[in-house]
């Protein structure tokens, strides 16, 4: 837009953008902007005294490095779901592709009570397991995955199936094997995609909470996440402790997510416009 | 050389290929020629390894290739829509035949970077190394992709509609351009295309399919100017069909007598290409319905005494000559018809 007063080919610009812009403001920046501004009122010593508290720093350990161990490992198996739903038919794959959806739609403190019964050390699956999940900073890793499958599938599922048969032919009658073939033509397809599923699934992991508390057994300084911490502090009347942690993590998850779509943006750029 | 030995493909209830036999001698550019529907892409991808025949062998150099995986035919296959990796730079697509061999037959970096700078150069595009397939246009993607199908030295090298998605310049100066590139790299070629024109100027060999059989094989001369089958004779070029009735050798066309020889007696269909018709003002047998001027030519369509369509293309002079006009009655002469029996067709 050299010049602001340019004519535009699609009409309604103005109050298009207009109630974006309020509807965004109403539901997201405001409460979010509210946050800031609470955390802002409180001295910078009292911020570092908060945040530097043992407690609080393992758990946004465990939040932060949790979540992104869970997106990394349904960044694999959400692929390979994604790949056998694009790539192969058989009875029942609209089943499966239907159950994909489930945890986005199971409450999760459904989620949460069901994986704890399976993971906990006398559960179905927890009796055959040689570690210990349920109540271990493992067990939130396990809900994390649940509640992020989706994420990765979705995105991916689509961009899968616009990857052209022939592009894999194309790759064979040069004389790629099938493993090259999937590491050079088939993944930086579906590349960008992927990621944007896996920072999905992060975001998330990192926001969840309802089915996290039952499985994580919720011991300070272990197996306590941030939203936990926060939820606390509420209820300990501390509000100025709560804000000052949601705010830092705000801030992180923003930076984070600002990153992923920074890349993203730099990928696109290299391989020009989009044809 | 390749040869090809009584294939059949069938998808399902359909018979793409029924029983075809071929031999394609080195050097050779060939044509698989045929409407939609009548095999030649499957014949294609079957000699690429891309399908697998139900019956049948597939020889290269004299060795069974049936069982043999795409990969390791060294075949080269260009795409009808390019299939360029668009991830990758124009200088990486062409590469990309050459950084994924193994072991010793793989050239050092210097040598592909050596390699693909010739090839660049050979198909024009020796300054667009660094560009994206997205940042290029249809006929600089389409060179690109047959670059990186030469990188690999194929030995055969298929083109699957390779100017189809072109628009008409362009790809008259990528045929052209591809002829010569063929001769001077002594490639054996096989091509499918659906455009009689394109087969004919391009091609030192035709083989005209349809539904899944040859109906004939033969150099563009042969092929036009004896068409085995009636099919051959409709899909070359524009052919007046005409009913005919064969007694004793003799074929009745309208007014004309035709020799028939070899031809059983009974109803028979016989063509006419209109420009093998001359125009007169004597014994006027059909009249003019409407005439359109086509650059040089002029068309008739003209109306036989008994109604029957016809259509004649005549040159600009005689035309003038005659001064024709529309509805004024004609007299015929075909230089050339082709009598068929009925149960040919």
């Amino acid at each position: 837009m050299a010049k602001g007063i340019a004519r535009r080919i699609i009409p309604g610009f103005a109050p298009t953008l207009g109630l974006t812009l309020a509807y965004l403001s109403l539901v997201v920046l405001i409460p979010l902007a509210a946050l800031v501004l609470k955390a802002a009122g409180m001295g910078a010593a009292q911020w570092l005294d908060t945040l530097t508290d043992a407690r609080v720093l393992a758990a946004f350990k465990l939040s932060f490095g949790g979540a992104l161990a869970a997106a990394l490992v349904n960044g694999l198996f959400g692929l390979l779901i994604a790949w056998v739903l694009v790539r192969y038919s058989f009875p029942g794959r609209k089943l499966v592709d239907a159950l994909i959806d489930l945890p986005f739609a199971l409450p999760t403190a459904v989620a949460g009570i069901a994986l704890t019964a399976l993971y906990a050390p006398a559960g179905w699956i927890g009796r055959f397991l040689p570690v210990q999940v349920a109540f271990t900073p493992l067990g939130v890793v396990v809900a994390m995955i649940f509640i992020g499958v989706p994420f990765v599938v979705r995105t991916v599922e689509p961009v899968l199936q616009d990857v052209d048969a022939e592009l894999e032919e194309a790759a064979a009658s040069l004389g790629a094997s099938r493993p090259q073939t999937f590491r050079l033509v088939v993944l930086p397809a579906v590349g960008p995609a992927l990621l944007t599923g896996i920072s999905l699934s992060f975001a998330r992991a990192v926001g969840e909470y309802g089915s996290i508390i039952f499985i994580a057994g919720n011991l300070p300084g272990v197996s306590e996440i941030v939203p936990l911490l926060i939820v606390t502090k509420l209820e300990q009347y501390d509000y100025v402790g709560a804000t000052a942690i949601a705010a830092l993590m705000l801030l992180v998850s923003f930076a984070m997510l600002l990153a992923v779509n920074l890349l993203q943006k730099w990928n696109r750029q290299r391989m020009g416009a989009a044809s | 050389m390749i040869h090809v030995e009584h294939l059949t493909k069938r998808f399902g209830a359909f018979t793409a290929l029924d029983d075809v036999s071929l031999a394609v001698p080195d050097g050779r550019l060939v044509a698989l020629l045929g409407p939609s529907g009548s095999g030649k892409t499957t014949l294609l991808r079957i000699l690429a390894g891309l399908d697998h025949p139900d019956a049948g062998s597939v020889h290269l150099d004299g060795l069974d290739a049936t069982a043999v995986k795409t990969r390791d035919r060294r075949v080269g296959f260009v795409f009808q829509h390019y299939a360029l990796f668009r991830h990758m730079s124009v200088a990486e697509n062409v590469a990309f035949g050459l950084n994924v061999r193994k072991g010793p037959g793989k050239p050092a970096k210097a040598e592909i970077a050596r390699r693909v700078g010739t090839l660049l150069d050979l198909v024009q595009l020796g300054g667009l190394a660094g560009r994206y397939p997205s940042q290029l246009s249809g006929g600089q993607r389409q060179r690109v992709a047959l670059a990186r199908a030469l990188a690999v030295e194929p030995r055969l090298l298929l083109l699957d509609e390779p100017f189809g998605a072109l628009d008409a310049q362009v790809r008259k100066d990528l045929r052209r351009w591809l002829r010569q590139l063929h001769d001077e790299m002594g490639l054996t070629s096989v091509f499918v295309t659906h455009d009689q024109e394109e087969a004919l100027e391009l091609a030192d060999e035709v083989v005209v399919m349809s539904k899944g059989r040859i109906e004939q094989i033969g150099s563009p001369a042969e092929i036009y100017d004896n068409p085995a089958t009636p099919f051959v004779f409709q899909f070359l070029g524009n052919a007046n069909r005409l009913e005919a009735s064969i007694a004793g050798g003799v074929a009745r066309v309208g007014h004309w007598r035709v020799a028939a020889p070899g031809i059983p007696d009974g109803p028979g269909v016989a063509f006419i290409r209109p420009h093998e018709i001359d125009v007169d003002l004597a014994d006027p047998v059909a009249a003019i319905r409407h005439q359109v001027v086509l650059g040089p030519v002029v068309r008739l369509d003209l109306a036989l005494a008994d109604g029957t369509a016809v259509e004649a293309a005549i040159d600009r002079e005689t035309h003038a000559r005659l001064a024709l006009r529309p509805g004024q009655p004609v007299g015929l002469t075909a230089r050339r018809i082709r009598i068929f029996a009925e149960n040919e067709v």
